[in-house]
């Protein structure tokens, strides 16, 4: 069975396009029969994973592309968010101790964490050259 | 593209900055900004009213852990208040419920300020 249905969208890598990226998120889930919860927490995991993308993988350089892929089936939604920076890396990764960075006046390590709990799936591979971040939100 | 707005006003002698619209990774530098300048000056007693925020990131709660210290350091605090329940899952999320005031209403924040300064 192959009834996925597919939308694409290619963005320079500005802070300034958030709320775009948020809203075409918003838009397809909408029409794909997602919950407002639902829809809430996969509009701010993708923004998170754009987030880090044009802060730590593109450095903030805004002539750098992102493409978002969103794949709805019968089951769940699949977000494919991929670029061409520098790749992250997951074994360095650690959950973030708030009240540790609190008193370092730290930030960061956030995004994963809120990505992690929003979604039902995340996962990160490079692949030619290429980093894969991948989010699925399961419809129940 | 105006997305975001930062209203501030006095009350009881307290700051409170009322936030509007969504705060993100873009629009996390002008409550930053407006933070800085009360701590600049001195104003450490503030309250941030989340009644009219649709929308927050974690750049956006960034911005509370990198200046709270700073505040509390001179003897004041920044107190949340007025979220919205998507708003307020995305502090709890990340524990923030533990460590700073979160009220449901501005006015609960003012009582609490008023009588840890008594």
């Amino acid at each position: 069975m192959d009834k996925a249905v597919s939308y694409q969208k290619s963005i320079g890598a500005s802070t300034e396009n958030l709320s775009e990226i948020r809203k075409f998120v918003t838009n397809y889930a909408q029409k794909h029969g997602f919950s407002k919860n639902q829809i809430a927490d996969i509009r701010l995991a993708v923004d998170e994973a754009a987030t880090n993308i044009i802060k730590h993988a593109y450095k903030s350089d805004d002539s750098q592309t992102l493409t978002i892929k969103l794949e709805f089936d019968d089951e769940k939604l699949c977000v494919t968010l991929t670029d061409q920076g520098i790749s992250f890396d997951v074994k360095k990764y650690k959950s973030p101790d708030i009240k540790q960075q609190i008193a370092k006046k730290k930030r960061g390590g956030m995004g994963i964490h809120l990505m992690k709990n929003l979604m039902d799936e995340v996962s990160y591979k490079v692949k030619n050259q290429e980093n894969v971040l991948r989010m699925s939100k399961n419809r129940n | 593209m105006k997305n975001f707005k930062i209203n501030h006003r006095n009350k009881s002698g307290l700051e409170v900055l009322d936030l509007q619209g969504e705060l993100d990774a873009h629009t996390a530098s002008q409550l930053e900004d407006v933070l800085k300048n009360l701590i600049n000056s001195n104003k450490s007693n503030i309250i941030v009213n989340f009644k009219d925020l649709d929308y927050i990131a974690s750049a956006g709660l960034g911005v509370f852990m990198a200046y709270i210290e700073d505040v509390r350091s001179i003897g004041g605090d920044i107190k949340l208040t007025n979220m919205n329940d998507k708003v307020y899952n995305v502090f709890d999320l990340l524990g923030f419920p533990t460590l700073y005031d979160i009220f449901e209403d501005e006015h609960h924040a003012i009582d609490k300020f008023i009588n840890d300064n008594e």
